[in-house]
């Protein structure tokens, strides 16, 4: 395995907590928690699966979404999609920025794992 | 009494009579075969209402006490049926063509429609009227009282005005079953009309036989007759030329101008070719009424005893010589004469009340004013009935006040000679064109006062109503208003000096006031049409060139384009034509602008034939033509009230479209804020549950990882209580729910307070404060907990978001102008412009956040500032992140 995943969240225990998660499951796990210079971010790491809240301070994981969609080198990168505000126009502006997955705050750890395996097969 | 019940129940009878005559009439005309009943012989003998119990008994009586004279009341009536019938006629086809109800609407009409006019005409009418219902009211109480009398027994005063009431009860309600059946479109009333036509021939019917029976039962025929007459005083009685002249134009006048004779001669008028038989049938009858008045009165006087009321001859003659029977169809004369008269007084009167007084009143308490759609006849009817039973009721009112006494007597001619006093506004009105409203207003104004002045005061009784030395020296001690010899002209009898006074200045006044005013267009329009009544009515294409007059024109266009716009077009015109005034001359250019102008609201056609109508040579009837512009000119209104609605439904519209808006906007609010809340609320949650699952499902953590795990959820856990705390207050506040608790206390404590609870000292960087412990030295009167709330989070903030290496907090107080002003200042990076504006809003937290907050605190504090009647603002150019805040050292809280 071994595949390297980048966590994009704010929140600092939500990212330790996922971080924990996909660590024992054997994952690389990179962290970034701002939006400003999350696009720079991945596509200098081009990892495997990113995580992606969509609150984030500086830019919404929206705006990231549809700019990693529009370049080339992370265009194919599959994005999971995380967001606290669980409204179906919610998921539907995520998928129309082209979200690999949608998953809606508080989740359940094995959700996520899931989720993550899935996208790196496909 | 036996005898005295016979008559009751004669009496009872006889009125059933006339009830069934009066409904069987009503039937006939409902059912076609009513023919016989448009008659000019019926139309003559309603006439005879003229004849009132007045003149049935008191005839005799006036020719006892003066002579011949009497003779002058029948005379007036009958000049003017045989030498004035044309002017009748006229009368008659004005009534038609105008369809005039009564006289007050015949002048108000004439005057250009004048509902004052018409209200005075009638108030003055039911004065003129009351007194002469109250005397027809007497003659039947006293009448039988002379029959109980006759028989012995005692009538008490109670029973005479239990009699009076019970016969005006009676008449009221006659008058109302068959004068308010229907609202006849031409206020026709077969079964009265019918009924009193009965009654003329009972009454002349009974005052023949009894003069029959005094001449050749009594005394030994006719010429024992006129024996007795040149013994008596009769014979020696010397004519007054003046009294004669007066007496006789007075009841010529009255004869035209009294409402009921209006009523019978001119609104119930089927035919006017009745007039033709009328001309000659009526002064015949009156002839006949008078025939035998002399001998029965030579007769009584020289056979009843001294002291007997000369005026109830023509019924104690037959008592006295025990002709019980004759008596009694005496009575029933005297009977029919008093309820015809009242019967049809009121009838005329309530006709006049209800369409002049109470309508107008009723419809302007209507919302819908005069144009008001719906049916009003129920309305019309009720108003007409309650009319009726007032105006009877005010006669048996003012016979019960004036205690029946000798002034009713008088009041005949008194009543006469005030309802004369319509007679120069009448004629006036259909023969002269420039009589105006103002002069018909002068002129009956004047008349009424000097007949008022002269005749009615002095006739209650020196030392009543009017002071002795009034009527002796004058108003004031100015002899020459004398009410009996007006500018010292003395010597004059007292009726004839009122008549020449009131007629002379009431015609004066009429003619100068309308000679010098200048009437409106639609009063010139009414008096064409009045005074060229058959001109118009009978040969309507000839609309004569005399008078295609500019005012028609600015009449016709006044109803079909309005008023203002009319007037407009006129005054313009006129300058073109360099006509000097308002009025341009009829040429042909003007009346092809006036008739393109016209075209614009009715249509070429209908304008082409009303311009050819008025200059002459058109065809369209001068009705048909004021309907249109009457239909124009209500088509109008209703198209500006539609207008006028639409304007309102639109603005309607725009308030709604408005409110919508705003609710749009309060919900995408309310949807923000939700979102809001619950990322606010998801966001520990999922801490919580991804930690907790963490503790649930690996079982090769180390104690330290447990420790740290479950201290993030318990912190998450106090996060999220700190949220709904703050949720909850904030929900509070801003509901105004929130309860005060004022207290006074000095700023430095409150700030040490907030100081030891933000400042927990758990904190990675210690936060220094500096205050001006002096400055702080001010007592305040506040909710000092909600104050310090305020503070701690103020303090709390800097703590938290101060980004400066060593974090200062500087605090300062003063006191201006009755404030407090304390500021927060840090020496951090401060808060960027875009994002000054939106700290206050609620979850607007901005920038990397050290340390997670719900987003409230600030939004709070403003609540809580605004409720203590204060402020909070963020101070720019500080360098750090700088608050002010504001608040009235003691004042009133701003609100509970």
């Amino acid at each position: 395995m071994g595949k390297n995943v980048l966590v994009i969240e704010d929140e600092p225990n939500i990212i330790e907590a996922i971080s924990f998660i996909l660590s024992r499951d054997g994952w690389s796990v990179a962290t970034h928690s701002n939006g400003h210079d999350a696009v720079g971010v991945v596509t200098e790491a081009l990892p495997d699966v990113v995580i992606l809240d969509v609150m984030l301070p500086g830019k919404s994981g929206y705006d990231i979404l549809r700019e990693l969609r529009d370049a080339e080198e992370t265009r194919k990168i599959p994005v999971l999609m995380l967001t606290a505000k669980g409204q179906v126009k919610d998921r539907e502006m995520a998928e129309r920025a082209g979200a690999s997955r949608f998953m809606t705050k508080p989740f359940s750890n094995a959700e996520v794992l899931d989720a993550v395996r899935e996208l790196v097969v496909s | 009494m036996g005898a005295l019940n016979i008559l009751v129940g004669v009496c009872l009878i006889y009125v059933a009579f006339l009830f069934l005559v009066a409904f069987a009439a009503e039937r006939a005309a409902i059912n076609g075969k009513g023919g016989w009943l448009r008659s000019p012989l019926i139309y003559t003998l309603s006439l005879s209402i003229y004849c009132t119990a007045w003149t049935f008994y008191g005839a005799v009586g006036y020719a006892a006490r003066s002579g011949l004279e009497y003779l002058t009341i029948y005379i007036g009536p009958s000049l003017v049926m045989i030498g004035w019938w044309w002017l009748l006629r006229k009368l008659v086809r004005i009534g038609r063509t105008q369809r005039i109800t009564s006289i007050a609407d015949l002048i108000s009409s004439r005057y250009g429609k004048s509902n004052s006019l018409a209200v005075g005409v009638t108030i003055l009418a039911v004065i003129g009227t009351t007194p002469y219902i109250a005397l027809q009211l007497q003659s039947v109480t006293v009448s039988f009282g002379v029959f109980s009398d006759a028989y012995g027994a005692e009538l008490t005063e109670e029973t005479h005005g239990n009699n009076a009431l019970l016969v005006a009860f009676g008449l009221a309600l006659f008058t109302i079953i068959f004068g308010t059946r229907n609202l006849d479109a031409n206020e026709r009333h077969h079964g009265v009309v019918m009924a009193i036509a009965v009654e003329a021939i009972v009454k002349l019917f009974a005052l023949l036989a009894v003069g029959a029976f005094v001449v050749w039962g009594v005394a030994g025929g006719m010429s024992d007759i006129f024996a007795r007459i040149d013994a008596s005083e009769i014979g020696t009685w010397q004519m007054r030329g003046d009294r004669w002249a007066t007496l006789i134009f007075l009841s010529a006048a009255a004869f035209l101008c009294l409402p009921r004779m209006f009523q019978v001669m001119v609104v119930e008028n089927e035919d006017e070719d009745h007039l033709r038989t009328a001309s000659w049938a009526f002064p015949f009858y009156l002839m006949v009424m008078s025939l035998f008045v002399v001998p029965i009165a030579v007769v009584g006087l020289d056979m009843m005893p001294p002291g007997t009321n000369p005026d109830f001859f023509v019924l104690t003659l037959p008592l006295a010589t025990g002709n019980d029977g004759l008596a009694m169809l005496s009575f029933l004369g005297g009977f029919s004469s008093a309820t015809s008269m009242v019967i049809v007084a009121a009838l005329a009167l309530s006709t006049m009340v209800s369409n002049h007084i109470v309508m107008p009143i009723w419809l302007s308490t209507q919302s819908g004013g005069a144009t008001v759609s719906g049916d009003v006849r129920h309305v019309v009817l009720l108003s007409r009935r309650i009319s009726i039973a007032a105006v009877v009721f005010l006669g048996y009112l003012y016979f019960r006040l004036s205690g029946g006494g000798a002034a009713l007597a008088s009041i005949g001619l008194i009543s006469f000679a005030g309802v004369a006093q319509f007679l120069p506004v009448l004629i006036g009105g259909i023969f002269w064109r420039g009589a105006t409203r103002t002069g018909a207003f002068v002129g009956l104004s004047v008349g009424f006062l000097i007949w008022a002045y002269t005749l009615l005061l002095p006739s209650f009784g020196t030392g009543t109503l009017i002071g002795e030395a009034v009527l002796s020296e004058g108003p004031f001690g100015l002899g020459w208003l004398r009410p009996e010899a007006f500018f010292g002209i003395t010597g004059m009898d007292p009726l004839v000096h009122a008549i020449f006074w009131s007629m002379l200045l009431n015609t004066l006044s009429f003619f100068i006031a309308s000679l010098v005013g200048f009437p409106s267009p639609l009063e010139r329009l009414q008096g064409a049409q009045f005074v060229n009544v058959f001109e118009h009515s009978r040969t309507p294409q000839s609309w004569s060139g005399s008078l295609a007059q500019s005012e028609d024109l600015m009449v016709m266009a006044q109803r079909i384009i309005g008023a203002r716009e009319a007037q407009r077009l006129f005054e313009r015109e006129a300058r073109r034509q360099g006509v000097s005034g308002l009025v341009p001359e009829p040429s042909p250019d003007f009346l092809q602008v006036l008739e393109r102008e016209l075209a614009g609201s009715v249509g070429a056609a209908t304008a082409h034939a009303m311009i050819g109508q008025i200059v002459g040579g058109a065809s369209v009837s001068v009705e048909d033509l004021m309907a249109v512009a009457d239909e124009t000119a209500q088509m109008m209104e209703y198209s500006s009230r539609l207008e006028a609605k639409s304007e309102e439904q639109a603005r309607t519209a725009r308030q709604l479209r408005q409110a919508n808006e705003k609710l749009t906007q309060i919900s995408e609010q309310k949807d923000a804020f939700l979102s809001q809340v619950s990322h606010e609320l998801r966001t520990p949650m999922t801490s919580i549950r991804a930690f907790s699952e963490i503790l649930r499902d690996s079982d090769r953590l180390s104690a330290k990882e447990k420790v740290r795990y479950s201290s993030i959820i318990h912190d998450e856990a106090i996060r999220l209580t700190r949220l709904l705390d703050d949720l909850l207050d904030l929900s509070v506040l801003e509901n105004g729910q929130v309860s005060l608790n004022e207290q006074s206390g000095i700023l430095g404590d409150v700030l040490d307070h907030s100081l030891s609870s933000a400042l927990t000292g758990n904190q990675d960087v210690e936060l220094r404060v500096m205050r001006d412990r002096l400055s702080e030295q001010m007592t305040l009167t506040t909710d000092l907990d909600r104050l310090s709330q305020v503070f701690i989070n103020l303090i709390g903030n800097a703590q938290k978001y101060c980004d400066a290496e060593k974090p200062e907090l500087q605090i300062s107080a003063r006191h201006e102008q009755g404030h407090l002003i304390v500021d927060f200042i840090d020496n951090g990076s401060g808060i960027s412009k875009s994002d000054q504006a939106l700290i206050f809003e609620k979850f607007a937290r901005t920038g990397v956040q050290k340390v997670s907050g719900a987003g409230l605190g600030l939004a709070i504090c403003r609540e809580i500032m605004t409720r203590l009647g204060g402020s909070i603002d963020y101070l720019p150019g500080q360098g750090g992140a700088a608050f002010r805040v504001i608040l009235p050292l003691s004042a009133a809280l701003a609100a509970q």
